[in-house]
Formats: structure tokens, sequence, C-alpha cells
């Protein structure tokens, strides 16, 4: 076994992933930085069962589904809820009180899954797992209206071997709004002002040189890397209907598999690729 | 410690080596001279003949022994030291030169102790200036002769043993020296001509010595006896010699001032002077971890290395994660204990071992686990998998400091190979990579860092941090200095000239940089050491119950048994400091009672003119705290700004945040280069003197300008007080001119340094110097040393950067210069054929996988993650300034370098000891580019290595991207070589602010 993740070599491995249904009640109670369009929840779960599709037939991960709850409309999100890290896994307390229950199921779920669980309890706290990019040899975390310092020291002291470096993020929900891993050493970036601005800060910070991959769409930015044993690197991304000139900057990446996954209805109420799934990588149990 | 027998040459070496020591020697010695000779001469024999007999201490003892006759003034002091000091002490007294016999016995006395008081800053009694001027001069005569009374021809042999001894240590350092440290070979070229002028001046000398401890990292101790006046160098080639170790460069030895502040001890200074009354205890640690371990040739370097880790991992400094402790603990117990072996290892074979603050069962059983998946890793293959995690640990090799921002929020600042590290609680809240910071200062206890402007910024700005107090602060600035050398330069830089007009610290890394060290560890020959590796364990077992015990803790508890001999000194330092105390009000938070009390003497040593000039200088320090940097005076200093002024700026350590006119004066003589004579130290004195006189102007100004005299408003006293700690460097160096530079650097309350020595007006140098080829030769060699350019690279698109140096200072630094060439087979440069090259300005458009500007020194703009900052305007004057004396058009401009340098360069070091084939440089010119092709060919062991650096210069409009133009560049250069790799790109981008849209 190796250390600290098996290192750069060993991002993006996966074995189980964690989703969880659309409530319906997502559809109008749903928490939204902007009114907008009114999700088609029918459009919506098509668009998400595409999603748990890929993951678990294309990618052949375990894909944990925990059950919708009508009382949480955006349980759906689980992302948020937890940051997975190695055998370790943090669990959130939402920036948004009316999400904090989501943290129960993801609780039960990643127990059984064995991992060593830390429960962030102080109530001064906050931090979704939205604001929190791991880039394999560090973390960022994105100081939001969700997230604050607090919950940023707390993920610090979880992960101890990591820098941790906080981000501020203004005009987005989080950081990963605009951002995401694009494969081991490649951050994917929008186009926009303070985009450009937070990848500015996180390079400043960072020991490392990242390379970046710049979209024109922010929206698109956030995208999944997988590293899949017998498939390389698998990169799901938003579709070009959706984002057509940021789709083509995905399409440069040559060396990885491309998925495109669409994610309009979601998106009107700010959710993203990464927001639906917790990745887990499990070794073997030692 | 072991005295080896010593050649004659090798005493003669030694004597030799000491002469630059020794360089203000009266010259009413000289008629002494056939006498000394004849007598250094006999005792060169009988130091061969004597050289078989047994350790050196028990030989030295009875003969003082006899001798003894201990003044009732040193009874006070003497109760305190081992008897074997005591003796040695009073037989020095014992053997007065004829002159100095007629002096009392209580004024020799007197002498001596100041000279040994000196060091920790206590002055000598109060004198006229004429006084103290004659008091200097028996002063650094008692000094001599304390070192090498003279013995009478009738010297018994027992005396000549101790002479022996000392000879033969300071020998064996210098042979260390020669041979290992290509460095001090500059130092040596300078110390050869004072050594003739010198050596027959030279007299056998009385040895004292100390007795050293050093803790090492397996636990166990090694002691040794030091000349007293021994240099760091001597101790640490001493433990590195008895460690087996040969790639000692990443080690140094700390001794601690209380269980919170370790200091590195420098090589390059005597020990005693920067101990003070501390006692001889060292610690024998990591100080530059380096961030590839598997780089380190031997194994036994990685396994000291690996015993540091140990430690910092139990003692909770390097945090890590349960499953890396478990991870590490389990390479700890298969390179310790090899294989599981299930009969041998029971249960509880762990839990000896400490791999975490806080150990527990689950992580034992965990460790356990673990350790049987290594099996057949062998000892050093466990050490090596044991690095090669450790130093994925965020914090692996970062030197944390506590500080607080400008808002007074407590903070940490981590000091590490790449930069420096911003921390709030356990968050990076910012980090400021080196290529990022222009310059590096200190001023009392705030510590400044000046960073390049942002992207879209028109300005340097200047962060201040305000740390403990200052000499926290001076140990941050040091820290930071030598990590920056170590790790981005090729080679040390010179410390700062002698200069009249320069302040603050002359502190610089003197030791060898990672570049040079992989150098010289590639040249290692030898089969690989066998070394115990169980002592580990030892100490892992007494982790068990203290957690670094043993370098954190208990240093102190042992002094009075260990450190004995210094506990003299440390008396009268604290009675020192009561006084000091009542006088100041317990203000000082230094918290070092050393520093306070001598100022206060050092004061007394003064004219009455100069203590009412320290009053005012302190006011004006305290004026210059964080807030406070009035860009007026700034300005209007700039504005009169002379060539020669702009020249220093650059070139030396200028103080930076105010030169103002008391700071420019505040001179200080220097150090290496000059181990003056008396006849100079005196002048130097005088012309302290008068500077500060004048400052008193200045400061009046000042006080009115300000109205801002906090510190002032209390009682007079106080402000005296204060300021003594400031004053006692600038005193310092009438007491003994020998050991100015040391203890000057000791207590001054500034210090700067300029990782870059380039400056922002590098690109329009650059047309001159296409003229002057010679002088070409020379900036581009000081380029790269600035620059840390990587011997072995094999190819370079530099846009390259010359440094703004000034002929004079070419001069001064010639033999440098030389040396270097030669040492480092710096390439001789010749113009050949030209060339034609055309750079293509292309846009690209499109984004690419691999963005070329994910450079690593852009600035974060947003505020939030940014310690706040104080701007400092640097004015537009200075820039128009600087350009005018080139003869350029008058445009403002904005510059920025930044440096690329693909990881593998480190690998390919060793470019030095390659024999250099062809040099070639060729330039070129279109409308837009100026190509300049440096083509130089190596043969190094055999295989042949051409190195290329191109210089393009781009000129072009704002329209330009200089991104793709310099991918391009890059792409262009890849084709045009298919079998090079780029190793470097260097740009320097210069825009008129006019257009600030390059981006």
């Amino acid at each position: 076994m190796a250390g600290l993740g098996g290192g750069p070599a060993a991002f993006g491995r996966c074995t189980h992933a964690v989703v969880r249904a659309l409530p319906e009640s997502l559809c109008r109670q749903a928490l939204r930085r902007a009114a907008g369009p009114e999700v088609d929840y029918a459009r919506a779960e098509r668009e998400h069962q595409l999603y748990v599709g890929v993951l678990r037939g294309k990618l052949g991960l375990q894909v944990l589904e925990l059950p919708a709850d009508e009382s949480l409309p955006d349980c759906a999100f689980v992302e948020d809820m937890a940051v997975v890290c190695e055998e370790t896994a943090l669990l959130t307390r939402p920036g948004a009180p009316s999400r904090r229950k989501e943290v129960e199921a993801m609780k039960r779920v990643l127990e059984s899954l064995n991992l060593n669980i830390v429960e962030m309890v102080d109530e001064n706290a906050t931090l979704d797992g939205g604001d929190v990019l791991f880039t394999g040899r560090e973390f960022f975390v994105g100081l939001s209206r969700r997230t604050n310092q607090r919950g940023a020291e707390i993920l610090a002291d979880t992960f101890k071997d990591y820098a941790v470096s906080t981000v501020p993020v203004h005009d987005s929900l989080h950081l990963k709004s605009f951002c995401s891993m694009a494969g081991p050493n490649l951050i994917a970036i929008g186009s926009s002002e303070a985009a450009q601005k937070a990848l500015k800060t996180m390079q400043q910070m960072s020991d490392h040189r990242y390379d970046k991959l710049t979209v024109p769409d922010d929206a698109a930015a956030n995208c999944i890397y997988l590293n899949i044993p017998s498939k390389g690197h698998v990169l799901l991304h938003r579709a070009p209907e959706e984002y057509p000139e940021s789709a083509k900057v995905f399409e440069k990446l040559k060396d990885h598999m491309l998925i495109p996954i669409a994610n309009t209805e979601l998106e009107k109420v700010d959710g993203s690729l990464t927001c639906c799934s917790v990745l887990i990588n499990k070794t073997a149990v030692l | 410690m072991t005295t080896e027998a010593g050649s004659e040459t090798e005493v003669k070496k030694g004597s030799e080596q000491l002469g630059p020591d020794k360089g203000k020697d009266k010259p009413e010695e000289e008629s002494e001279t056939p006498e000394n000779q004849k007598s250094r001469e006999a005792s060169s024999e009988e130091a061969q003949d004597s050289s078989s007999a047994p350790a050196p201490t028990s030989q030295s003892s009875p003969s003082s022994q006899k001798k003894e006759k201990v003044s009732p003034e040193s009874k006070g002091i003497s109760r305190f030291l081992p008897p074997w000091l005591k003796k040695q002490k009073s037989y020095t007294l014992a053997e007065p030169k004829d002159e100095t016999k007629k002096r009392t016995t209580e004024e020799e006395q007197v002498v001596e102790e100041s000279e040994r008081q000196t060091p920790e800053g206590v002055a000598q009694p109060k004198k006229s200036l004429e006084e103290a001027g004659a008091e200097n001069q028996r002063n650094a005569k008692a000094d001599d002769k304390e070192k090498h009374s003279v013995p009478s021809p009738e010297t018994q042999p027992a005396k000549e043993d101790g002479k022996e001894m000392e000879v033969e240590k300071v020998a064996t350092g210098k042979e260390e020296t020669q041979e290992e440290k290509e460095k001090r070979e500059t130092k040596e070229v300078q110390t050869a001509e004072i050594k003739t002028e010198i050596i027959p001046q030279k007299s056998p000398k009385k040895i004292k010595t100390v007795q050293c401890k050093v803790m090492l990292l397996d636990g166990t101790e090694y002691t040794c006896d030091l000349e007293k006046r021994a240099k760091g160098q001597v101790l640490f080639d001493k433990v590195c010699e008895h460690l087996n170790l040969l790639e000692k460069d990443y080690f140094g030895l700390l001794f601690y001032e209380n269980s919170e502040q370790k200091n590195w001890l420098d090589s390059s200074k005597e020990i005693k002077r920067q101990i003070r009354s501390l006692p001889w205890i060292f610690t024998f640690n990591v100080k530059f971890y380096p961030p590839d371990p598997s780089q380190l040739t031997e194994d036994i370097t990685r396994y000291f290395l690996c015993l540091q880790l140990r430690q910092d991992i139990a003692s909770g400094r390097l945090p890590c994660s349960f499953v890396t402790h478990a991870l590490l603990g389990s390479y700890t117990l298969q390179a310790e204990l090899g294989d599981h072996d299930p009969e041998e290892h029971r249960s509880d074979y762990i839990s000896e071992f400490q791999f975490a603050p806080n150990q527990t069962q689950e992580m034992e059983e965990k460790v356990a686990e673990l350790h049987k998946t290594h099996r057949g890793l062998t000892p050093a293959q466990a050490d090596s998998q044991f690095l090669e995690n450790a130093k994925r640990l965020s914090m692996y090799g970062v030197d944390l400091h506590h500080a607080k921002d400008s808002e007074g929020v407590d903070i940490m600042l981590g000091v590490c190979a790449n930069g420096l590290l911003i921390y709030k609680d356990r968050l990076r809240i910012n980090r400021f990579a080196w290529p990022k910071i222009l310059k590096i200062s200190y001023k009392r206890s705030n510590f400044y860092i000046k960073v390049r402007p942002a992207e879209l910024e028109q300005f340097e700005s200047t962060i201040g941090f305000k740390l403990p107090n200052h000499r926290a602060a001076k140990r941050l600035w040091k820290v930071c200095v030598e990590h920056h050398t170590f790790f981005r330069l090729v080679s040390p830089e010179q410390p700062p000239k002698a200069k009249f007009l320069t302040l603050g610290s002359k502190f610089r890394y003197s030791g060898r940089t990672q570049a040079q060290t992989r150098q010289a560890s590639n040249l290692i020959d030898r089969p690989a050491p066998y070394f115990e590796r169980t002592s580990s364990k030892r100490v892992s077992r007494s982790l068990d119950g203290a957690p670094m015990g043993i370098s954190d803790q208990g240093l102190l508890r042992d002094f009075p048994a260990t450190g004995g001999q210094t506990a003299g000194d440390k008396i009268i330092d604290i009675e020192a400091a009561g006084q000091a105390k009542l006088k100041e009000g317990g203000r000082e938070d230094d918290g070092s009672p050393v520093k306070t009390p001598q100022l206060e003497l050092t004061q007394d040593g003064k004219t009455n003119s100069l203590r009412v000039d320290g009053e005012n200088i302190y006011v004006r320090h305290s004026n210059l705290m964080l807030e406070d940097l009035d860009k007026t005076q700034d300005d209007l200093l700039k504005h009169q700004a002379s060539i020669s002024e702009l020249k220093r700026n650059f070139m030396e350590s200028t103080p930076e945040p105010r030169p103002n006119e008391w700071e420019k004066r505040r001179i200080t003589p220097l150090s290496l280069q000059t181990q003056g004579s008396s006849h100079e130290t005196l002048n130097i004195v005088e012309e302290k003197k008068q500077a500060e006189v004048e400052i008193e102007d200045t400061l009046v100004v000042d006080e009115t300008n300000k109205g801002k005299m906090q510190v002032a408003t209390d009682a007079g006293e106080t402000c005296k007080v204060e300021h003594l700690s400031k004053k006692d460097s600038s005193s310092l160096p009438s007491d003994s001119s020998s050991s100015s530079s040391s203890s000057e650097s000791e207590d001054e309350e500034v210090g700067e340094y300029q990782p870059h020595h380039r400056a922002i007006e590098e690109v329009i140098r650059e047309e001159q110097e296409e003229e002057d080829d010679m002088k070409r030769k020379e900036h581009e060699e000081k380029t790269q040393r600035v620059e840390a350019i990587p011997e072995g690279s094999k190819l370079k698109v530099p846009v390259e950067h010359t440094q703004v140096t000034a002929e004079n200072l070419v001069q001064e630094n010639a033999v440098t210069i030389a040396t270097e060439e030669k040492n480092l087979s710096e390439e001789i440069k010749q113009d050949l054929g030209e060339e034609k090259e055309e750079e293509q300005l292309k846009l690209n458009g499109d984004v690419s996988h691999v963005d070329i500007d994910v450079a690593p020194q852009i600035i974060c703009c947003s505020e939030p993650p940014v310690v706040k900052t104080e701007m400092v305007t640097i004015s537009d004057a200075t820039q128009r300034t600087e350009i005018s004396t080139k003869e350029v058009p008058i445009v403002q401009t904005e510059t920025k370098t930044i440096t690329y340098e693909s990881p593998q360069f480190d690998g390919s070091a060793g470019g030095n000891a390659g024999v250099l084939l062809s040099a070639q440089t060729i330039t070129s010119e279109s409308i837009s580019t100026t190509t300049t092709t440096h083509i130089t060919k190596m043969v190094k062991g055999g295989v042949s290595e051409t190195r290329i650096e191109k210089r393009i210069v781009i000129t072009g409009d704002a329209d330009i991207d200089h991104d793709e133009a310099l991918a391009q560049a890059i792409k262009e250069a890849k084709e045009q070589h298919p079998d090079m790799s780029v190793t470097r790109v260097v740009v320097h981008k210069e825009t008129e602010l006019a257009e600030e849209d390059e981006k």
C-alpha cells in the first residue's frame, strides 16, 4: 500500500459512488441563488438516471443510491455532505441549515463502507463539500456563503497530510461551481473573472504547478475525473448541447475517455456534475 | 575529541589559518617577531614531539595548575567554572608580556573581562573616546595574548602541549575546509594576503578549550573539546566526521535560547559569539530538508534524515494522519527490526517505538499489520520508502515561526524550500514563492517582505509581519536568507562588502547550496559506510516518555552540569539585566536577558554625544513601525538617488524600507574580507562618531515632523536603555575588530536581503551589454549565480536578464568572480558566427492543454486570503532616475520576471565538473525580436553535453500575446533541437505602464 493515497498517480481512483435520488420537492423548494425557470422533474430524473447509469454501468463503480427524502429538497446533492479522501470521510456541517439533516443518511452509508468517519461537530463551523477541491496533492477550500474558516480548519485537522489553502469565493455558490479536477494534474477552470481570480489564488498558494484547462463556461468547468483501471482517464463533462464551446475544449483532451452528460435541469437549482455523487476509493481492506 | 598526530605542515597551516583572525595585531609586536618566530618554530617541533601524547585536556591542565593564581575578582566568577577552565584562565593572566606586566593586575583583569564580555555586548568601562581607542588596542592585544600568549624561550614543554592541541585542531578544521568547501576558497584567497604579513607576528598561543556537547539524532551524545574561539564550522565538521556523514550540507547545529527558540549555529562565525552565555550544548539536526530525498547519494544521509523526521513526527511538529503515522511507523520497524518475525515480534514489540504524538493501541496494531507487508525490504529500502511518503506531507521541511499580521492576527510563517508560507491556524492563507520575493528585511521585531507587483498591479508591495521580538525577527530573516540561498541559488552570495554606507546584518548563508552539495555528492566515491541503525530504537524509546526531549526540552536544565564554564558570564549578564530592568521597567519583551544589559554598558564606553544620538535614533526607530513608512521622505530620497546609490541598492543590502541619513551612516565595518588592522578599526570608529553626530539633525527634524514619540514619552532612561540595544552592534567593532562581523550580526537591528539581484531595469541594460562583451560575461556569470541556473541544464530559452552591475562593483568582486570561475568552471564565452532566427508571434487562440501561464509567481489579487499588506510606493521617480542614467527614453515600465524550471534539471547537475569544449554566442535581430544564442559544449565524465541558451527579446505592443510568443519560442527551440530538452525558461516582461493590458 502506498501512503498519501499512493501519490498523484492514483488520483481519480474510485471504487464506490454514493448518490441520492431526486425528491419531487426539489422542483419548487430546492435552494437556488436566483429565481429562474422551474425544474422539469421528469427530465431532471432522466438526466440523473443517466448520470448514475454511467457511473454504475459504464464505469463499473459500486453505486450506493440513497432514497430521496421529500423533506430534504436538496438531498440529491450529496457531495456537500461529505469529503472523502482515502480511508477517511469528513461529514460536513452544511452551510444551509435546511440541509444539515441530509448528513445523517450519508453517515450511515459511509459507516457501512468502514471508513474512518470524522464528524464536524463545532457549531461555528460550516462546510459544503462543493467548496472542497482535492487535487491529489492538496486541498483548496472555498470560503463562500456556505463554508467558513472554521469549517476549513476542521478539514485541515482531518486531513493532516495535506496542505489546505483557502480561496475566497464571491460570485458563485461553491468553489467547484467554476472549477474541478479534469486530470491528475489538471484543473478545469471557467473563464469568468471570478473563476480566473480564484485560480490565481490557488496557483499562488500551491507549491505545485498545475496545468489548467480553461473552458469558456464556468458551469462546464465542473466535471468529474476518474481513473478507472480498465479505462484509464475518464472525464464526465457537460454535454455539447449545453455548452458547445466548452465541450470543444474538453474534446481536445486526447488521453481522456470523454463522457458528455447533460445536467440542464439540476443546473437550474445550482446543481453541477460533481454535486450529485460522493466518490470513494476503497482499497483492499487491510 | 581525538588529537591526531599533526605533521609540521599541518601545524603551520593551522597557524596560518588563524592568521586573519589576528589581522589587527599590534604593530609593536613586530619587534618581537624574531623571537616569536623562533619560539613558534620551537613549539612546532615540540608539537610534533609531543603529538603522541594522550588527551589534550589532560595535557594542558598540569601546567596551568602550577600557575594557578586566582585573583579576587576572578574568584567570584570562577566559582562557577569547572576547575580546568579556572586554571586556564588564571594561567593566561599569569603570563603577561613585558609591557602588559607594567599594568596592574587589576587593569589586566578589566581588560580581559571586557574582552571576554564583549561578545555578549557588555561594554568597556566608560572612557573618553581617545581612551576608548587606546583601550581598543589594549583589548585587542590582550585578546591576542590570551589566544596565544607568547611563551618565553624557556617555556615548559607542558605549555607547548597545550598550544599544540589548539593548532592541530585548527589544522583539522582547515583541511576539511579546503577539501570540501569550494566556496570557502574565495575567502582563503583573501586570507592568504593577510597571512604573509601576519605569520611573522604569529606567536605560540595558549589554548582555551571548552567542552561541547552535541545531541545527535540517534539520541546519543557527542562530546568534544573545542578551542574557545573556534568557529562553528570546526564543531560541525567534527560532528559530521564522528557521524561519518559526507552529505552534510543539509544539516546544521542548533542551540536553544530556551525550549522555544532555536538558533542555527553559523559555521563561519565563532561559536562563543553566537551562543553568548548559553551552555555549549548543541543539537545536530536537519537544516534543509531535501525536497527529494531519493536524490541524496548515500544511504547514511537518508538514515539521518529519517531519524530527524521520526523525531519531527513523534513530536507532532510534522503532522500527519492516522494512516500515514501507521505507514511511516511500519517502515521504521522494517528498517530497524527487519522482517516481521512472528516468533520474535510479539504483541508489544511495537510499543517501545513512538510513531505519533499520541499513539494508540489501534495505531500500533495497524503498524504491526503494515510491517508484515514490508517483508524483504532492506533497511535502506525501508528508509527510502519512509522518505518517499514523508516528503509528501504538506509540512515537510517547513520551518514555522509565530508572528502576527499587520492587524495583530496570530499567524505562522513557514519557511521552506520554495518560499514563504503563511498559515492561520492550520490553513494556508498565503504563499510567497522565492521568485516572487524581491527583498526580505527586518527591523526590530518586524519582518518585511517586498514582493513583485501582481499581474495588474503597478507597484511592488511590502508586507510586514510582527514577530514576538527582535531576535525572533532576525532568526526568521536568517532562516529565509539561508533557505533561499540553499535552494534557489547555484552558489552562495558573497556577504555584502564592508561599506561605510551599509547598514544591517551582513549575514549571508556561507555553506554550500543544494546545487553545490549535489555536485559534490556526485563525487563521493566510497563504499557505503556501515552504520548501526539500532541506535535509533533508543531514540524512539526515549521519546516515549518525553517526545522531543532530545531536541526541544531539557537543554537548559542540563546547563549547570555541562555548561558550567559559561556560568560566570551568565551571572554578570543577569546582574546587568537586573539593572536594565529597573530602568526600562520591563518593557522589553525580548525575554533574553543577555541583550539589554550589554547595551547599557556599551553605551558607557562611548562619548556623551553618541548617547544623545542614540536616544534620537531610538525614537526614530519607534516611528518605523509597520504603519509608518513615510512616503514623502522616501520619494525625496529616491529623487536624489545617485547612480551609486542605486548600485548600492541592488548590490548590497542597503536598508531599503527607508535609507535615511541615519541608516546610511551607521557604519559597521566588515567582516569576511576585512579582517582589518587595528588601524582601520580606529578610523572606522571615528567615522562612525562623525556620522552619528550628523544624525542628530536629521532626527530632530524627524521628531518635529512626526511628533509621534510614544516611547520617548516614557522616562528618558527608558529610551536610553532601549536604544542601546540597537547601539551595541556598532560599538562592538571598536572593541575588537576581528570580531566585529560576528558580533555585529548578532545584534544589529535590521537586516536585509534581496533574493534577486536583478534590478528593475535589467532589460534596458541589455543593449549596453551587447556592446561590451567582456562586461557581459561578468554580468552573465553573475546573473547565473543569482538566478540559480542549473549547471547541468541542457537547453535554455531564457529571455535573459542581466543585472545592473556597476563597473566598480564588478571590480570589487573581481577576486571572487575569478575564483568562482575556476571552481565552477564557468564557461568562457566567445563570439562566433551569426545566425538568424525569427520569432513568430502567433496567436493560437485556442486554449492549450498545458497552459504555460500557470506560473507560480502569479500574485493573489483577491483580498481575503491575502495577509493584509501595506503598500510601499516605489515612486515613479525612481524609475525615471534609473532609466535616465541609462540614457533611454523615459518610459514608465512595469517589469516582471517569471522563471519556469523543469524539475528534471535538478538531477542533472554536474556541469561544473565537466571540461569546456567550445562556446559560442550568436546574435541575430529582426524587427520585433532579438535572439542571442549561446552554445556551450562541455565534456563531463566522457559524456559531452551541449547547452544552448537563447535569449530572445520580443518587442511589440500590447496586443502581442506574450504567452503565446513564449510558447512559440519554446516550441521552435524544441523543434530545432529535438534531441534536447528545455530545462529552464526565464521570462522577463517589461510593460509600459500606460498599456497595462498584457493579459
